[in-house]
C-alpha cells in the first residue's frame, strides 16, 4: 500500500473551498459569531453616532440655527469644540480596543481548532485565509449595522435638539463651508465607519490566527481557554 | 530484511519555562517496523505524548533526528510537512480533537479536502469510512451530539482518510469506559491487521497490552525497556488474573 516515495509538497486549496469552510464555520457557530459581530457593531455605532452628531451640530450651527439645548461656549475657530474632539477620540479608542478584544477572544478560543487543522494537513496560509474571510465578513456586516444604528441615534438626538430643521440642513454630503474647514458628511462617515470596522476586525482576527498557525500544532492544541 | 518505518536517533526535547529547562525526552532511540503495533507505556509525565508529537511532526525535537520512511523530518519544507501530516499519518487523540463546527462527515472530509480530492469522491470516501467504524447512521451529527466512543470512531475514520501508513494514537481510550475502550482498541487492531497500518499508541491502558506486537516502556524521557509479544502474553495473563479473571482464563 505504501511506498517510499519522497514526500510531496502540500497543494494550495481553491478559493471556493476556503470560502465554503469559513461560511460553514460562521453558520454553525452562529450564536458565537453574533456576539463577536455585536462587539464590532457596538464600537462602530458609538463612533459613528458621536461623529455624526458632531457634524449635525456644526451644520446647523453654520446655518444660523441654535440648538434649543446646547450652547457652544467653548467653540474653537473651526467650530468644533475641544469637548467634541475629545469625545470623538475617546469613541475611536473605545471602538479600536473593543473590536480588537472581541476578535482576539474569538480566535483564542479556536487555537485548538487551528492546531487540529494543521494535523490534518492545513498550510499556515490556509488557516490565516480562513480567519481573514470570516473576520472580513463579520467586520463588514457588523460595521455596516453599527454605522446605521449610530446614524439613526445621531439623527434622533438631532431631532430632539433642532426639531425638523434638522432635515433642511442635514449634512448628508461632503461640504466645504466658507471658513475653509472640511465637512465629511454623513455618507462619508458611514463609509469610513464600515471600512474602519472591517479593517479592525480583519487585523484583530488574522494577526492572532497567524501567530497560532505558526506555532507547532502540539503547542496550539495545548492551549486551553 | 526489516522494513523500518519510524526511526528516532537520540531525540531530545527540552521545554523552557522561564529560567527552568525541563528535559522531557533525554535521548530516545527506537526503530519501528512497518505493520507493527507498538504501545508506548510509562507513568504520567514520562514523555509519551512528547515522543508522539516528535514522531508525528507536531513539534520539533531540540536535538536528534526523526526518520519516517527513511526521510529525515528536519529537512522537510513547510509544505512537505503539511503533506506529510495530511497523507502519511493519522492522528488519534485522547480528547478526540474533532472540529466542533463540522459534522462527523465534515470532519472526515477535511483531510480529503486538504488532499485535493474532488467533492463527489470525498463524500463517498467519508461515507465509506464512517460506515466502517460503525457510524453509518450518525454521519451528519455534530461532535456535540455524539458520545465519547462515537467521537473517537469519527476521529479514527478521519485519521484513515488519506490512507496513512502510520496511525499515531495518544491515549485513545483514556476518556472512555472499559467496554467502549475495548471496542476502540479492537477497531484499531483490526485496521492494523487487515490494512497493515503501523500503529503507535501511547497508553496507560493494560487492555492495549495484548494487542501490541511490542511494548516500549518510557521512563523519565528514556526508553527503559522494550518487550516483545511473547513476553507480553505471559504478563497479560497475570494482569487479567489479578483484575477480574476472565482475560486469564485461557491458559
Ligand atoms: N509544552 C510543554 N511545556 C512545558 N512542559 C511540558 C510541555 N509538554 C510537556 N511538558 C512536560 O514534559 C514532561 C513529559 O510530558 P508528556 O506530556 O510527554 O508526558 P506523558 O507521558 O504523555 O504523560 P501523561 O501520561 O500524563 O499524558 C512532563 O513533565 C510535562 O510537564
Ligand atoms: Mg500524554
Amino acid at each position: 500500500m505504501q511506498q517510499r516515495a519522497p514526500i510531496e509538497e502540500q497543494i494550495d486549496l481553491p478559493f471556493v473551498e476556503s470560502l465554503r469552510i469559513s461560511f460553514q464555520s460562521l453558520k454553525i457557530r452562529f450564536g458565537r459569531s453574533i456576539i463577536t459581530t455585536a462587539g464590532i457593531t457596538l464600537g462602530i455605532a458609538f463612533l459613528v453616532s458621536v461623529w455624526t452628531n458632531n457634524e449635525i451640530g456644526l451644520a446647523l450651527q453654520e446655518s444660523g440655527r441654535q440648538s434649543t439645548i446646547n450652547t457652544f461656549e467653548d467653540t474653537t475657530e473651526t467650530g468644533i469644540s475641544t469637548k467634541d474632539i475629545w469625545l470623538i477620540i475617546m469613541s475611536l479608542i473605545v471602538c479600536v480596543v473593543g473590536i480588537a478584544n472581541s476578535m482576539l477572544m474569538a480566535v483564542t478560543e479556536r487555537f485548538r481548532e487551528i492546531g487540529t487543522m494543521k494535523c490534518l494537513g492545513a498550510l499556515d496560509g490556509f488557516v490565516v485565509r480562513l480567519f481573514l474571510l470570516e473576520s472580513g465578513f463579520q467586520g463588514f456586516s457588523g460595521a455596516l449595522i453599527g454605522a446605521l444604528i449610530g446614524t439613526l441615534g445621531a439623527v434622533l438626538l438631532g431631532l430632539k435638539d433642532y426639531g425638523l430643521d434638522l432635515f433642511f440642513y442635514f449634512p448628508l454630503l461632503p461640504a466645504q463651508p466658507e471658513d475653509g474647514t472640511m465637512r465629511l458628511g454623513v455618507i462619508v462617515i458611514i463609509l469610513l465607519g464600515c471600512i474602519l470596522g472591517m479593517i479592525l476586525a480583519v487585523i484583530g482576527s488574522s494577526f492572532p490566527a497567524w501567530r497560532a498557525a505558526k506555532l507547532p500544532p502540539a503547542e496550539a492544541m495545548r492551549t486551553e481557554v | 530484511m526489516a522494513d523500518i518505518v519510524v526511526k528516532t536517533e537520540d531525540v531530545v526535547k527540552e521545554y523552557r519555562m522561564g529560567s527552568n529547562i525541563l528535559r522531557a525526552l533525554d535521548g530516545i532511540n527506537i526503530e519501528i517496523e512497518r505493520g507493527e503495533y507498538i504501545s508506548l507505556m510509562g507513568p504520567s509525565g514520562s514523555g509519551k505524548s512528547t515522543l508522539f508529537n516528535m514522531i508525528g511532526a507536531l513539534d520539533q525535537p531540540t536535538e536528534g533526528q526523526v526518520y519516517i520512511d527513511g526521510q529525515n523530518m528536519s529537512q522537510l519544507s513547510q509544505r512537505q510537512i503539511a503533506a506529510f501530516r495530511c497523507h502519511r499519518v493519522g492522528y488519534i487523540f485522547q480528547s478526540y480533537n474533532l472540529l466542533p463546527v463540522r459534522s462527523a462527515h465534515g470532519n472526515v472530509t477535511l483531510p480529503l479536502i486538504f488532499a485535493g480530492m474532488p467533492e463527489k469522491q470525498r463524500n463517498e470516501r467519508a461515507e465509506k469510512l464512517l460506515d466502517m467504524v460503525g457510524l453509518g447512521d450518525r454521519m451528519y451529527h455534530l461532535p456535540d451530539e455524539l458520545s465519547g466512543g462515537q467521537c473517537q470512531r469519527v476521529a479514527i475514520a478521519r485519521a484513515l482518510a488519506n490512507d496513512p501508513s502510520i496511525i499515531l494514537a495518544d491515549e485513545p481510550t483514556a476518556n472512555l469506559d472499559t467496554i467502549t475502550g475495548r471496542e476502540i482498541i479492537d477497531l484499531i487492531k483490526r485496521l492494523n491487521r487487515e490494512q497493515g497500518v503501523t500503529v503507535i499508541s501511547a497508553t496507560h491502558d493494560l487492555k492495549m497490552l495484548d494487542v501490541s506486537d511490542r511494548i516500549v516502556d518510557i521512563r523519565d524521557g528514556l526508553v527503559e525497556r522494550v518487550r516483545n509479544r511473547d513476553e507480553i502474553e505471559i504478563e497479560v495473563g497475570d494482569v487479567g488474573g489479578e483484575h477480574d479473571g476472565d482475560a486469564g482464563a485461557h491458559d
